[in-house]
């Protein structure tokens, strides 16, 4: 049985000058480098598949398979490609990752690249994180110096360079398909699939994209042992991961404990919700995740135990509201972020999302009609599972799941104005007017 | 009148703004444009870093700068355009020297965010997607940044400016506005946004090692675990 947190990616973030190659050897980086390297690729890639790695950033595909569907026979280069677009609401997790020690990923890259038979890998980090781009910069330039990167790594005859990439504001660019376009200098379209990357993703060549946790992950597991990264977790649901907790609860933050936590384990540690309010709902991966309430407080955050109560891991992004917060408020906001995401390729979804948009801001102010909840989850049923990529998906899981849990605050917005059956001044850290940011 | 003719919601045209044909591209930022393009595998692909350094040169996205892309990648203008008007972090107007953001997402909007963004939204006398006249600021309701745990979350020049309250928000404005220093609470020293934009380029500013390695939210777990003694299990190696 593991301890309740289990720092392995973020056991070295306070230290001194963690995100430096000397404080990342301090800690005992570039170790599972050298064992990697001595092993076969396909070793490496068996000891992936073993260790039960899942992919972090929202699927849960087995990271070791990913890498397994890559083919041999393949005349085009292969490539490794690590999504850094982190932008799903609510997740905050590679950010802090990359700020404070950019090694591990760089290490692990190194580490999946040679797994793969690539020796050009990319990191597309979204554009909007200034600080990021410049420790990420700076480890790659520092591992070149260091003979980690190159030529020749390490006397093994392994060749590798890493671009670091930045993007340019654009959620859907975090979806791998859109995220090849855009790597390839295009508008970020999500591309139909077959086929799928690993045959032909980035100039048409069989490529791997991985999240930045999931590829951080892989310098733990090879140092360590599939076995001892298997002995954390549940049964389907293996390892470590970064749990991250915001709003309403006392102390926000990052916690890395064994997958199959609960939210009312983390909640006692980050000191409950705030001083003399309830949990109302949240979300287990972010806004594109279907919310949850008081209900579910003891479901296993696992892949199985989140897709158990209709809902999904995701990106472990927990957005805690307690019983001030306006569910009609909250939905509305996050159709206006989808709305303004959507790259506009599907029609469901360009339109789709406008038109929900429309609807939300009538139950908002208090005006909707008699039967426009009916319409909202219409509108929903004709966006969801016909769009390309999956944005659509999640932005109707948003509301359906709010009228499935607090269908009775929709009706509500029949005649009586979100802002008064929720004074939005009672939801906010500091004193705020009850009508802010209305739309009205 | 039938009552059914198209109506547009958006305001102004999306188009880059070709009536300023000024640029201040030279010699040397055409070497450093090619230098981008020749560090991918297919050209092209250097695109979006390209479009960063047009605009820390011009400020914007300039007809001239989509020209001398294209002409660099092989493509066409349009092409470049197209990629330009996709992505929101591209200018196709002139801003100003600091970049505001507000962070409205769901999460920030109900801790405060919507506050922040009509406090400076008044105080500086604009709203979203404008610039003061002096071109001192200009200013976008963002959206989510990753730093939910920071909630709520302003930026500058796309540097984090975590846990924001009204009053930190009036000192920061009041800062920039006096050219005093501002330090990102994660982040280094606040230059200016074309400064921000040609490190994204990919070209160093050498501000890689200000700032702390993490904010107090992202210490908050292994504080905890080490406080109580938790840690993961032994591996082999151990």
């Amino acid at each position: 049985m593991s301890d309740l947190l289990t720092p392995v990616l973020s056991a070295n973030w306070g230290t001194e000058r963690s995100w430096t190659l000397d404080g990342y050897r301090s800690t005992g980086g570039y170790t599972a480098i050298e064992k990697a390297l001595k092993l076969t690729p396909d070793e490496v890639t068996t000891l992936v598949k073993d260790a039960g790695l899942r992919g972090r950033g929202g699927a849960g595909f087995p990271t070791g398979m990913k890498w397994s569907f890559v083919p041999k026979d393949n005349p085009n280069p292969k490539y490794l490609v690590v999504n850094a677009d982190e932008s799903e609401p609510g997740t905050c997790k590679d950010m802090p990752l990359l700020l404070a020690s950019p090694h591990t990923l760089v290490e692990g890259m190194i580490i999946a690249s040679y797994a793969i038979g690539c020796h050009t890998a990319f990191v597309y980090i979204r554009g909007e994180v200034l600080h990021v781009h410049r420790r990420m910069q700076a480890a790659v330039a520092e591992a070149y110096a260091a003979g980690l990167l190159g030529k020749n790594i390490l006397g093994s005859g392994y060749d590798l360079d890493i671009i670091v990439h930045a993007g340019a504001g654009a959620y859907i660019c975090g979806e791998e398909t859109a995220l090849l376009d855009s790597l390839e200098g295009r508008r970020g379209q999500p591309r139909l699939r077959p086929p799928f990357p690993a045959v032909a993703g980035l100039y048409a060549s069989p490529t791997v994209i991985n999240n930045v946790e999931s590829i951080s992950s892989v310098p733990a597991v090879v140092a360590n042992g599939a076995a001892w990264f298997s002995s954390m977790g549940t049964e389907k649901s293996k390892g470590m991961t970064l749990y991250s907790l915001s709003g309403h609860v006392r102390r926000p933050g990052q916690f890395e404990a064994p997958l199959g936590v609960t939210l009312r384990q983390l909640l006692d540690l980050s000191g409950g919700i705030r001083t003399g309010h309830q949990l109302k709902f949240w979300t287990p991966g972010g806004s594109s995740t279907p919310i949850l309430t008081g209900e579910h407080l003891d479901v296993p955050l696992d892949y199985e135990g989140m897709a158990g109560v209709g809902s999904m891991l995701g990106t472990k992004a927990l957005q805690i509201f307690d019983e001030t917060t306006s569910v009609v408020r909250t939905t509305l906001r996050w159709v206006e972020f989808y709305k303004h995401e959507s790259c506009g390729k599907c029609t469901p979804c360009r339109e789709g999302n406008w038109w929900l948009v429309q609807i939300l801001k009538r139950f908002e102010a208090g005006e909707a009609a008699d039967g426009d909840v009916e319409k909202l989850l219409d509108v929903a049923d004709n966006i969801g599972g016909k769009s390309f990529c999956a944005l659509a998906d999640g932005a109707v899981a948003c509301v359906t799941s709010a009228v499935r849990h607090f269908r009775s605050e929709f009706e509500a917005g029949y005649h009586t104005p979100a802002w008064e059956l929720f004074p939005y001044g009672r939801s906010a850290l500091f004193a705020v007017a009850d009508k802010s940011g209305a739309h009205a | 009148m039938s009552g059914h003719e198209f109506q547009s919601f958006f305001p102004d045209s999306g188009e880059v703004d070709m009536s300023d044909p000024s640029t201040s591209i030279d010699e040397s930022t055409i070497a450093e444009l090619r230098a981008l393009a020749a560090r991918y595998p297919q050209p092209r692909s250097a695109l979006l870093p390209m479009l960063h350094l047009v605009q820390s040169v011009d400020g914007r996205v300039s007809p001239a700068g989509i020209e001398i892309c294209a002409e660099i990648l092989g493509i066409t203008p349009a092409q470049v355009s197209g990629v330009a008007t996709f992505y929101t972090m591209y200018r196709r107007r002139p801003g100003g020297k600091h970049h505001v953001g507000v962070c409205t997402t769901a999460l920030c909007a109900v801790m405060g965010g919507d506050a922040l963004l009509d406090q400076v939204s008044h105080k500086l006398g604009i709203g979203p997607d404008e610039t003061t006249p002096d071109g001192k600021f200009s200013l976008e309701r963002i959206e989510c940044n990753a730093a939910c745990d920071f909630a709520p979350v302003m930026t500058v020049n796309w540097e984090f400016m975590d846990n924001m309250t009204p009053q930190k928000a009036e000192k920061l404005l009041d800062d920039l506005a006096a050219d005093r220093e501002v330090t990102s609470t994660r982040g280094a020293t606040i230059t200016s946004w074309r400064e921000a934009e040609r490190v994204l380029a990919g070209y160093s500013d050498g501000r890689a090692d200000e700032g702390p390695s993490a904010g107090e939210a992202s210490l908050l777990g292994k504080q905890l675990a080490d406080a109580n003694g938790w840690s993961a299990p032994k591996g082999e190696q151990a």
